[in-house]
């Protein structure tokens, strides 16, 4: 019935080889099934997010990875090494806490000097290597003091710099900004990403923050009920999210429900509650029930019909927030449709009929949850007795 | 899941000594004083394996009857003078100023934490009847021959208030210094007067503390035999008193034990009954 | 808290609470100063003078006693510290079906009369043949202390933060490293609290000794129960008062290692 999809070619770092690579991993607490066969693969020196909203098995993942959690069936692998079985200490990945996890009882410098001194390097060269930690993440002359005399920030430093000073393949960060007050996250997502840069040391990051996801990684990897939904850069997965979780975890974006019912040229013809619309969707093939995804900055409106669109509203609302207008537009079914335009462009007058459209390739198509659940199937993903 | 022995090896390592401890010496014990109030004495001491309601029916004779009124009367005189006294001190000290709470804590915990036989001793030393009080009163002409002051039943009943007033301080301190002061304001706002806003928020919202500073007076009182033979010369019989003769010069442990648990089911009750005001973790 | 700053205690206030700090302290001033004492009688004070101070270490008996008393309070500490940390931790990490059984057996020694508890150990000794002495002593002592051990550090636990641990791990230091890296020193605060507490409650204790000591193992407070009717010598006044300050420096180094901890932990 549908083709099935091949995820398009991640952006940079194709010839990198992989670091870490998950196969059909799982990991079930009691009853409750966390992660649900992931495949994911991290290349050397790539950063990438996990994001997804609380629940949603990132955390998890990231403890497999680090070694706190064993996976409960799959295969997880770094450096092409199977990690079965394997401590955290005796995994060369190292771990920035949510909650920076620092030892009170211990100065700065010895929080950052553990690891070495468990690695039983000399004095003389923790002392060094210490201190040109403390250089890189800007806390130079505050090696004596307790972690309880840092500010939030200083304290995130701290972590970072007891994470690296071990020269870890790949860095694992569990909401390291999430504490932190907006400003100081700003700016502390602009250094993370800058030592990532200049290190070359592999990120996988974890966030609920679809914001800064989109702004500090090189990929992007989504994950909803513990399935992973799409991993992708963040542009392709902004522009072509492969699910309606994706189209409107990312983003805001305006859904519909249509039924692709005719060819029209290149393009389909697709069937709403609300009218119909002609959208450019390869990949997708008639009789097919499909989401509808257009972001509000590419929802238009006119007061004359547009030519291969039939999609009237009523013009309710304009907001203005700021740099844009955002104008709310109620369809005959009762759903409120976003719209953000440019501050000088004319706005319809509120209560207006106004016709909704859109450039023909501006409009994602997803299948429906069920056409999913088929296809999964069908490819093996899935055994028979499973649901989702 | 099931969790395989290698799981669970180090929690039973860690966890095992302590499970044993308190298995072989409170609960084995516990249950074999419980078995042997059941029980008929020995000839000289100890106990024989015979089947007997006897020790709890001999507890129903009048004399038994009486020493446990007594008790009961001691108990309840204890903790409420305890109350009395401890309550508006407890206030003082969450009223006062945060630099001097340590220090008034420290001063409560000092003779608390001193051994109660010493401090006990000292009541003694002050008042036998050739001690420091009758002789002080006499050089000063006040009496003229020396006051019965020590082993009598008023002598006892400071003992009880005396050793057991941190008992009740505590429990009530930590209940008043939780107390928010905008709400006694808020009483004021309301129109209630101090005597009204006192009886209406700040008794209710302290009576965890009272409970628990009750029963942590209460049943003290009832074991606490060395008190009432240092103050009261033994004159005055106590279950406490009594259980300690059982068990070490009358040999009728049978008895004693029955006695003890007797002491126990009281104890339970007033958990029973705590345990719908406050939380357990609050006692200690 | 800025409002019950700015009313000060009224002098009525201060009055009382200097009345029932008087009330608390006079017997135990009266042992202190009769301890320097020339006069054998407890009566008056007749002059000043240290001469018990040395008649104590004299005294065989008393000095036996201070010892049995010193021997049990440092053995049951150890033990309950012991037992208790490593119960505590053990229960804040693992999760079991016993844990509740626990809690509540480990409230029984708390809570039921210390009588009930002295002739329950008497009985079960004698039940299983142990000649009473220090062994009996010491069990004893640890059976009451432990229950406040495993809750004293409970409290801090609860506090005590899962991640740091994996931070240890994660860093490469395997289990045992992490414990005595990482898990120990942040718990010492409240093991040494727990241990303090064992202590004063052991050299405290005359209920539980009562019932459970032996012949050759007199503790200091079964001794003095012993002397008080007959009269006590002067030097049960002079040892008295060394027991006194020794409770006052253990409260006073927890209270201030406390004090220390809290200002860390900022």
């Amino acid at each position: 019935m549908t083709e099935k999809k091949e995820v398009p070619p991640a952006g940079g770092g194709e010839e990198r080889p992989v670091i870490i690579e998950l196969k059909d991993v799982c990991k079930s607490f009691e009853d409750t099934r966390v992660v649900r066969h992931m495949d994911l693969q991290v290349r050397e020196g790539e950063f990438l997010t996990l994001l997804g909203p609380s629940g949603c098995g990132k955390t998890t993942t990231l403890r497999m990875i680090a070694g706190f959690e064993q996976p409960t069936s799959g295969q997880l692998l770094i450096e092409g090494q199977d990690m079965k079985g394997k401590a955290p200490y005796e995994r060369n990945v190292n771990t920035v806490f949510q909650n920076y996890a620092l030892f009170p009882h211990m100065t700065v410098f010895d929080n950052i000097a553990f690891g070495l001194v468990e690695k039983k390097v000399s004095k003389k060269e923790i002392r060094a290597r210490v201190e040109e930690m403390l250089r890189l993440v800007q806390l130079q002359g505050f090696g004596d003091r307790m972690p309880s005399q840092l500010s939030g920030g200083q304290k995130q430093r701290v972590a970072i710099a007891r994470a690296l000073v071990n020269n870890p393949k790949v860095l694992l960060l569990d909401e390291p900004l999430g504490a932190l007050d907006l400003k100081l996250r700003k700016q502390m997502q602009t250094e993370l990403k800058h030592l990532q840069k200049s290190l070359g040391i592999t990120f996988i990051y974890v966030t609920h923050d679809q914001e800064e996801a989109l702004t500090m990684s090189d990929r992007i990897a989504v994950m909803n009920e513990g399935v992973l939904e799409q991993a992708d850069v963040p542009s392709r997965i902004y522009e072509h999210p492969v699910s309606k979780f994706v189209a409107e975890f990312i983003g805001e974006t305006n859904i519909i429900e249509a039924y692709l019912d005719a060819v029209d040229g290149d393009c389909l013809h697709a069937t709403m509650e609300c009218g119909h619309a002609t959208i450019y969707a390869p990949g997708f093939v008639l009789e097919e029930m499909v989401y509808l995804s257009v972001r509000p900055e590419n929802l238009k409106c006119s007061l004359t019909p547009v030519p291969g669109f039939a999609v009237r509203g009523i013009v309710r609302e304009h907001i203005y927030v700021g740099n844009l207008i955002k104008t709310m537009i109620e369809l005959p079914t009762g759903q409120i449709l976003r719209m953000l335009s440019l501050p000088f462009t004319p706005l319809a007058q509120l209560g207006q009929l106004v016709y909704v459209y859109w450039e023909k390739d501006k409009a994602v198509l997803m299948h429906t949850k069920e056409e999913k659940l088929y296809n999964l199937i069908e490819s093996g993903m899935l055994g028979k007795g499973e649901a989702l | 899941m099931k969790s395989s022995l290698k799981q669970r090896l180090p929690a039973l390592v860690m966890v095992g000594p302590i499970v044993i401890w308190l298995a072989l010496f409170i609960v084995v014990p516990l249950i074999y004083v419980l078995a042997i109030s059941f029980m008929n004495r020995g000839v000289y001491s100890g106990v024989v394996m015979e089947f007997t309601l006897g020790n709890y029916v001999q507890m129903l004779d009048l004399e038994y009857l009486n020493v446990f009124w007594k008790s009961i009367l001691l108990a309840l005189e204890t903790s409420l003078i305890c109350l009395l006294l401890g309550y508006p001190f407890a206030v003082v000290m969450a009223k006062a100023d945060k630099r001097m709470k340590p220090a008034m804590m420290l001063l409560i915990m000092l003779p608390f934490w001193t051994n109660s036989l010493i401090r006990t001793y000292g009541w003694n030393t002050l008042l036998r009847s050739e001690g420091i009080i009758n002789n002080l009163l006499l050089r000063l002409g006040l009496i003229q021959k020396p006051l019965e002051l020590l082993y009598t039943d008023g002598a006892v009943l400071l003992g009880m208030v005396y050793t057991l007033f941190p008992f009740m301080v505590l429990p009530l301190y930590s209940s008043i210094e939780k107390l928010d002061p905008a709400l006694m304001e808020a009483a004021g706002d309301l129109g209630a007067r101090r005597v009204r806003s006192f009886l209406r928020v700040m008794l209710p919202l302290t009576a965890p503390g009272i409970f628990a500073g009750t029963i942590q007076v209460f049943i003290p009182t009832l074991g606490y035999f060395f008190i009432s033979d240092m103050m009261g010369g033994g004159k005055t019989m106590y279950i406490g008193n009594l259980i300690k003769n059982q068990f070490l010069s009358a040999r009728n442990w049978p008895l004693g034990a029955a006695l003890s648990i007797l002491l126990i089911l009281l104890t339970l009750l007033l958990m029973k009954l705590y345990s719908r005001v406050g939380k357990m973790e609050d006692m200690v | 808290m800025k409002q019950k700053k700015r009313r000060a205690l009224s002098p009525q206030a201060v009055i009382y609470a200097c009345l029932i700090y008087l009330f608390l302290y006079l017997p135990i001033f009266v042992v202190i100063a009769f301890s320097f004492n020339t006069s054998k009688m407890n009566i008056v004070f007749e002059g000043f003078t240290f001469e018990w101070y040395w008649k104590m270490f004299e005294n065989r008996s008393l000095m036996d006693a201070l010892k049995n008393t010193l021997i049990v309070a440092a053995a049951s500490t150890g033990l309950s510290v012991v037992i208790g940390t490593i119960a505590a931790v053990g229960m804040y990490k693992f999760h079991f079906r016993m844990k509740n059984v626990i809690n509540n057996a480990l409230y029984i020694p708390v809570v039921i009369p210390e009588i009930v508890l002295g002739i329950s150990l008497l009985a079960f000794f004698s039940l299983v043949g142990v000649q009473m002495g220090m062994g009996t002593l010491i069990i004893s002592h640890v059976t009451f202390s432990l229950p406040f051990v495993v809750i004293t550090l409970r409290s801090r636990l609860a506090g005590y933060d899962k991640s740091m641990e994996e931070a240890a791990m994660d860093l490469g230091a395997n289990q045992w490293r992490t414990f005595r890296r990482v898990t120990l020193p942040i718990l010492a605060p409240g093991i040494m609290s727990g241990a303090m507490l064992a202590l004063t409650m052991s050299l405290d204790d005359v209920i539980v000794s009562f019932f459970t000591t032996g012949p050759n193992s007199t503790t200091l407070p079964i001794k003095i129960f012993g002397m008080v009717r007959k009269g006590v010598s002067p030097d049960v006044n002079a040892l008295s008062t060394l027991m006194i300050l020794a409770t006052v420096l253990i409260l006073i180094t927890s209270n201030i290692i406390e004090g220390r901890m809290e200002k860390r932990k900022g």
